[in-house]
């Protein structure tokens, strides 16, 4: 496997930075609008802006976790079962806007399966998709982001890998390309 | 984290402590989702289920169609007593019909003990045994450990009795099974009649005295006397059963500490637990009912990934 730092340290940050202004820009004082984190790697993203917007705002936002296992398309597809995590979203939806949290947006298949997971908690006003990396080029379906640090251009074979800090030691996005044989 | 190591889930004896972890781990995520405004998950939308119940049930042949149906699988339901077995049809042929329909699981009840163990060895798709005879009741005696697991934080090191008619009860069994592979220490009490003869070799304390039981344990699990399945007389009368291993409030309220109480159901109320007993704060009986959907919805979930559909 080849790496190939797609953000270092410093971009991670400035990148964090603009997603969150961009929020702020649309969504004001987030008085109708809950933040989502998709489980796992998700809501580490959602943590760390729900900080950002917090200490900008001086108020509170509120957010949830969401775990999409069980409306997955890929069950009894895969060779190990999938197993939960925890969702956490302790109020109702119904009239708000919501911003589904992702760290990578690659097939759009979890975020399909997440738009799905999101009725049980009532019918909002409005989704829209916040995601770290974009592999762009690469959907099964006709899914977007509305906010996205940024794009990258990748083959199936290559895996993205968002790091962070409390996790792996270090911020920064990480391209995988599996070396040729030869 | 790995699947059970089965396939089918005939009883506790052949699962692994890991299996009945992942397996509670599992029914967490389904307790949250059952207590959410919309109880549903699409999981299980292309798998179909049977119900086979050759035997009466209410609350754990409603369990299962619940558990199912909460994973938005389709449910056939199909009890004996309006069936062809009334005909002469044998249980292979009963069930083989039935799957000739493309049924990918099967949950069944039968009064003969290893039938669900037999089935699974002849037929092609996942079985789950939901009591056969006085065998073994495994996703009883899974919610039962789940329950007292909520309820106390853990199973391992907890001493819990099984009161009453031990011989008949696949109940007893199955928890005897689990509660070990978990880690607690399992005693049996009732009358000598109604107590196995070689069941301390399955390494279960056995006690006729009620009182000493209650006071060495901390959970107490009464269980019906199953006056359908005895076929002599095992103790002059229910009367007399009840003074001596019937659970009262005071008993209850004289032991040296709290301990937590537990009944499969159905309850004969007056007989193995009184009413205020069993509606006391220290009973955690609609608990078990409760935790049984989402014990069953794991369970099924579990198995269901193990389906080849290719």
């Amino acid at each position: 496997m080849e790496k190939q730092v797609i953000l270092n340290e410093k971009q991670f940050e400035l990148t964090l930075q603009r997603l969150c202004h961009q929020l702020i820009e649309n969504h004001d004082n987030f008085s109708n609008t809950v933040l989502i984190g998709l489980q796992p790697r998700g809501v580490h993203v959602l943590n760390r802006l729900k900080t950002m917007i917090e200490q900008k705002l001086g108020s509170t936002v509120q957010c949830g976790n969401l775990d999409i296992t069980f409306y997955r398309d890929d069950f009894r597809r895969r060779e190990r079962p999938l197993i939960p995590s925890v969702t956490n979203i302790d109020f109702i939806i119904e009239g708000k806007n919501v911003v589904l949290i992702d760290d990578v947006l690659f097939t759009g298949r979890t975020i399909r399966s997440g738009l799905d997971a999101l009725l049980a908690f009532g019918r909002p006003q409005k989704v829209e998709l916040l995601a770290v990396v974009d592999r762009r080029f690469k959907r099964d379906l006709p899914i977007q982001g509305d906010y996205i640090g940024k794009a990258v251009d990748t083959l199936v074979s290559e895996r993205v890998a968002v790091e962070w800090k409390e996790l792996e030691g270090e911020d920064k996005v990480i391209l995988f390309t599996p070396k040729e044989n030869g | 984290m790995d699947n059970i190591s089965v396939d089918h889930l005939t009883g506790i004896k052949h699962l692994t402590r890991e299996d009945i972890e992942i397996i509670f781990k599992t029914a967490d995520s389904f307790k949250q989702v059952i207590n959410r405004p919309i109880k549903k998950v699409p999981s299980l939308r292309d798998i179909t289920i049977a119900n086979l119940f050759f035997e009466n049930s209410t609350r754990t042949r409603l369990s299962f169609e619940l558990a199912e149906k909460r994973l938005s699988a389709d449910v056939v339901n199909f009890s004996a007593a309006s069936s062809s077995v009334k005909k002469g049809e044998t249980l292979v042929d009963t069930v083989n019909n039935i799957l000739s329909m493309k049924v990918d699981m099967v949950v069944m009840r039968h009064p003969n003990p290893g039938a669900a163990k037999f089935l699974s060895e002849r037929i092609d798709a996942a079985v789950i045994n939901a009591g056969d005879g006085t065998h073994e009741h495994p996703t009883q005696a899974l919610l039962d450990c789940y329950s007292i697991r909520e309820k106390l934080g853990s199973v391992e090191g907890k001493k819990v009795v099984i009161v009453g008619d031990i011989l008949h009860s696949r109940v007893a069994l199955s928890n005897i099974y689990a509660l070990q592979k978990l880690g607690a220490e399992v005693m049996v009490c009732g009358p000598t009649t109604l107590i196995p003869k070689y069941i301390h070799e399955l390494g279960v304390h056995v006690e006729h005295n009620l009182l000493k039981a209650l006071n060495w344990c901390d959970v107490a699990n009464m269980l019906r006397i199953q006056l359908e399945r005895q076929d002599i007389q095992y103790f002059p009368s229910l009367r007399e059963y009840s003074m001596l291993y019937g659970l009262n409030k005071e008993i209850l309220d004289n032991l040296d500490k709290e301990i937590v109480v537990m009944h499969p159901g159905p309850i004969n109320r007056g007989v193995e637990i009184t009413s205020d007993v069993a509606d006391s704060k220290q009973s955690i009986i609609l608990n078990q009912v409760e935790n049984g959907v989402a014990i069953r919805m794991a369970v099924i979930y579990l198995l269901a990934s193990k389906i080849d559909r290719h």
